[in-house]
């Protein structure tokens, strides 16, 4: 047995005074009428946030969450309940709220048994015991310093450091036992500069899976300090974005929020199997140019959108989303999978206890072609080259997807030259990406920002690409 | 919720234990003043899809937050357990944040003359005595209605019925508690229409604290249809700049982001693009912008803020002038101002509104953009800078066209606040924010 099924039993099932044999009259009772799938999600999470603002440590907040979630499906029906009491009596009546979904009648007895250990991705540490206290301040500390010494036009400087423990143990009506201890640490730096009476933001951080030291490791925090300030400035000198159709070229990294939108959710498995989405049904069908590989990969060693096992004890996988240009296959949950007859990918996430799990992304990415990026940006006589970006949304039905540039500059003729204002993007998935029509060498992976939002549930994610250009895509700047 | 005795007014007294533990523990760890929120909320919601039932989901949702001060040094810790023993251990856990957290001088409970020692019953409490399987027969009837209303509909999201109920009590180290129930019910229903690559969706909803003023499920799956069909083979727009009208659905999201910029913490961080506002015009001189955070019944409704702080109806924009920030004690403090009451929000805005029906509005424009749905964040709320992906409909000699997609809309907030022309009296949804569809002069369009 691993470490953290160990830890996860001793938290969740010890802990509470829970036995073996109370979680099979659990389960039984949720397959005393006749389910197909059923399982119980035990999730105990400590979470702790710091907040430097206006110069001092302003606010620390500790929250410890507890439950259970408790679910029920009959073909396509889900019952579901939670109890945030790990008593055996509350987890009872849960499990008779859930199960009401499907007919009465047996589905048959299970006893629950521990499942073999996949690879740890990460470490089953408790990462708020990863630095004391005094560090935590004193990087807080050193991040205002380091962002206020960088410009005397920096006036304002919010510094945040998130650690989360995350101990998860599933038992679902295969008889599996599955455990997972997940470490998230995530830090932003957040500057305003003004000059000559004109303001600006920026926002810089990252995060992972594992300690907080990642945050020290050759003062990768330091860092985001550093680089807020560069694009607050770069965006003090900025002219109003151009508005219209044109070439956009994205830089490498996070600018891959463009697959998240415009591809990821339209292949997640519910939304497919109910087809809902735009490209339902389009398997061995080409949706992007041949130059985009596109996976998603919950095997990442270290990175936030990363598990070991996914919300349902499915081991994660890299799946390939398109291959040269053609869809191989949609993101599956269990559930998802088994209504459509195919395996599930480990997709199958749930920001909590008191949240059902569905297909979610995990990181998701665009693999490297042959292109200098330097070469991209040449091919473009008048366009844009966007680097940085803050959130994006999707119609996953009609395909049109969003993304704002947080951080992007004209090219004219084949040249960088002035920065612009943020702007939205506006596309079609499917045809956006037919327009892709060259790909770089230089892929990066985001550094560990992302937080997806689906039905009102967050969860971790990453995303990636190399620099790659789009012939035409909308651009909503004021420059008519 | 079958359970039809576990009203929700029952859990007061038990929670008002809660925060009386929980503030007396906080002393004893040694704070010098401490404030503790707990709510209690339980609920159903059941979707049905295509005919059948999807999920039936019953929520149970405990919180309790508490911030202990040491001076001027606070720390707070929030767990979803309500036992002695998690009291114990988050005042411990807040105690032992505010070790490490600085000296701030304008940390501290809001004004004791502030607190609402006495306040009215807004009346905000309506359980709806429903099981799944009568919840599922509304939603049922909903979606029926959507998808027999046109035969171009040709698939569905579902409908869902919600019933939440909770309560909430929150206390203080001045010595006051106070706590109220609530409940929140609703029916929401999203379908598709075309198929493959012209396939469109919408949905409408209801919300409301009385289960009875709910509109009827079959309205709301028929306007849900309605919504979606005329969205069915949407053109592009070239760029250009044009008059927009934002509809009553949307127009709320213009007032959010005004809300966002004259918020104190905002303002006293210089990041927002109306600093030193107050007393400025920021609207043409026929614009009302008034909060009413105890209007009885509001789906927004407090009879005191997150702080104990009495709440009272006041004007935010007058003729056309920003009357005052919006307020915490913090940022209060930070300013040299009085709180507003305004610790958790701005509730229940009202916008005065012309004699204007959205038809007259069209008339108005002539020829412009109706924006009906907007996507992405896209709002810098530092510069004002404004840029948002949009849909709706192509307007000419006052009447609709056709359907508009994948185009932009931008601009700068200030811009489009001083140049709003008028605001519609097609008011649509009684929710947190009542106001008709907005006509702003010109905007930005960006598309083919």
């Amino acid at each position: 047995m691993s470490q953290a099924l160990d830890i996860a039993r001793h938290t969740l099932l010890d802990a509470p005074g829970l036995t073996e044999s109370h979680l099979d009259q659990v389960m039984n009772r949720l397959l005393s009428h006749q389910v197909d799938q059923a399982d119980i999600y035990f999730q105990s999470s400590r979470l702790e946030s710091w907040v430097l603002d206006d110069g001092i440590v302003k606010e620390g907040n500790h929250s410890i969450e507890q439950g259970a979630g408790l679910r029920a499906i009959s073909g396509d029906k889900t019952g579901f309940a939670f109890t945030d009491d790990l008593r055996l009596d509350d987890l009872l009546s849960a499990a008779g709220n859930a199960r009401a979904i499907a007919r009465a009648g047996q589905s048959g007895q299970i006893a629950v048994q521990a499942d073999k250990a996949p690879r740890a991705l990460y470490p089953a540490i408790n990462p708020l015991d990863t630095l004391t206290e005094q560090d935590k301040i004193d990087l807080l500390r050193k991040l205002d310093a380091e962002a206020r010494a960088a410009d005397p036009r920096v006036k304002q400087v919010i510094v945040s450091l998130v650690a989360a423990h995350d101990v998860i143990l599933v038992a679902n009506s295969e008889g599996a036992l599955h455990g997972d201890v997940r470490p998230l640490v995530r830090c932003n730096v957040n500057v305003i500069v003004e000059h000559d009476g004109r303001r600006e933001q920026a926002s810089s951080g990252g995060g992972a899976s594992g300690a907080l030291d990642f945050l020290l490791h050759q003062d990768r925090a330091l860092g985001y300090a550093r680089e807020a300030v560069r694009q607050a400035l770069v965006n003090l000198e900025a002219i109003d974005a151009p508005a219209g159709t044109m070439p956009v070229v994205l830089g490498p990294g996070w600018p891959g929020v463009l697959l998240h939108e415009a591809v990821g959710h339209g292949l997640e498995g519910d939304f497919n199997r109910k087809g809902t989405s735009a490209f339902s049904g389009r398997v061995g069908e080409q949706v992007t140019s041949s130059l985009c590989t596109i996976v998603d990969d919950g095997t990442l060693e270290g990175r936030r959108g990363s598990l070991s096992v996914d919300d349902e004890g499915t081991r994660t996988q890299q799946t390939v989303l398109v291959e040269n240009g053609i869809l191989k296959g949609y993101m599956q949950d269990k559930m998802n999978a088994r209504l459509m007859g195919v395996a599930a990918t480990g997709n199958g996430r749930r920001e909590s206890y008191a949240h059902l799990p569905m297909p979610r992304m995990t990181n998701t990415y665009m693999l490297p072609v042959e292109s200098d990026p330097a070469e991209i940006i040449a091919s473009v006589e008048k366009g844009l080259y966007a680097v940085n970006f803050g959130g994006g949304q999707v119609d996953i039905t009609s395909g049109k997807f969003v993304f704002s540039a947080s951080e992007a500059y004209l090219i004219e003729n084949g040249r960088i030259t002035a920065p612009v204002k943020g702007a939205t993007l506006i596309g079609n998935g499917p045809e956006a990406m037919t327009q892709v029509s060259m790909v770089g060498n230089d892929l990066e992976l985001d550094s560990g920002v992302g937080t997806c939002g689906k039905e009102g549930q967050s969860v971790p994610v990453g995303v990636g690409q190399p620099t790659l250009k789009i012939d035409q895509i909308t651009v909503g700047g004021t420059a008519a | 919720m079958t359970d039809t005795t576990a009203q929700p007014r029952n859990e007061l007294t038990h929670l008002e234990s809660v925060v009386a533990d929980l503030l007396a523990e906080a002393r004893r760890q040694g704070a010098s003043s401490a404030e503790a929120g707990v709510s209690a909320d339980r609920g159903l919601d059941v979707t049905v899809r295509l005919g059948e039932v999807e999920t039936v989901e019953h929520t149970n949702d405990h919180s309790l937050g508490v911030t202990v001060y040491f001076g001027q040094r606070k720390g707070s810790a929030s767990t979803s357990d309500l036992s002695p023993a998690a009291v114990k251990e988050t005042v411990a856990a807040a105690c032992r944040i505010a070790k490490y957290t600085s000296e701030d001088p304008y940390a501290g409970l809001a004004d004791a003359a502030r607190m609402a020692y006495d306040y009215p019953d807004l009346d905000l409490c309506h359980p709806w005595d429903i099981d799944a399987l009568a919840a599922a027969e509304i939603a049922r009837a909903c979606e029926t209605a959507a998808r027999e209303a046109d035969s171009r509909i040709s698939n569905s999201e579902g409908a869902t019925v919600s019933s939440q109920q909770g309560a909430f009590v929150y206390g203080n180290s001045h010595g006051f508690v106070g706590g109220y129930p609530s409940t929140r019910h609703s029916i929401s229903c999203s379908v598709l229409a075309g198929t493959g690559d012209a396939m469109q969706r919408d949905y409408w909803y209801t919300s409301h604290r009385l289960p009875d003023a709910l509109e009827a499920p079959e309205a709301v799956g028929k306007r849900a249809a309605e919504r979606t069909i005329a969205r069915l083979n949407g053109r592009r727009l070239s760029t250009r700049k044009a008059p927009v009208i934002f509809s009553a659905e949307l127009a709320p999201s213009l007032i959010r982001s005004l809300l966002g910029a004259i918020r104190g913490h905002a303002i006293y961080r210089k990041a927002s693009f109306l600093l030193d506002a107050v007393g400025q015009p920021l609207f043409p001189d026929w614009m009302q912008i008034h909060e009413d955070p105890r209007k009885i019944r509001g789906i927004a409704s407090a009879p005191f803020d997150n702080e104990g702080v009495a709440t009272a109806p006041r004007e935010l924009i007058k003729d056309g002038v920003l009357q005052g920030y919006v307020l915490d004690s913090y940022a209060a403090r930070k300013l040299g101002l009085e709180t507003t009451g305004n610790a958790g929000g701005v509730r229940n805005v009202t916008v005065s509104q012309s004699n204007l029906d959205l038809a007259a509005l069209l008339r108005q424009m002539d020829t412009g953009l109706l924006v009906t749905e907007m996507m992405g964040q896209g709002v810098n709320t530092v510069t004002g800078d404004y840029s948002r992906g949009a849909a709706g409909f192509w307007v000419e000699g006052g009447v609709i066209q056709y359907p508009v997609e994948e185009i932009t809309v931008a601009g700068n907030l200030k811009d489009v606040f001083k140049n709003l022309v008028a605001v519609g009296c097609d008011n649509r949804i009684p929710g947190s924010m009542d106001t008709g569809s907005w006509l702003v002069e010109q905007m930005t369009i960006a598309g083919e």
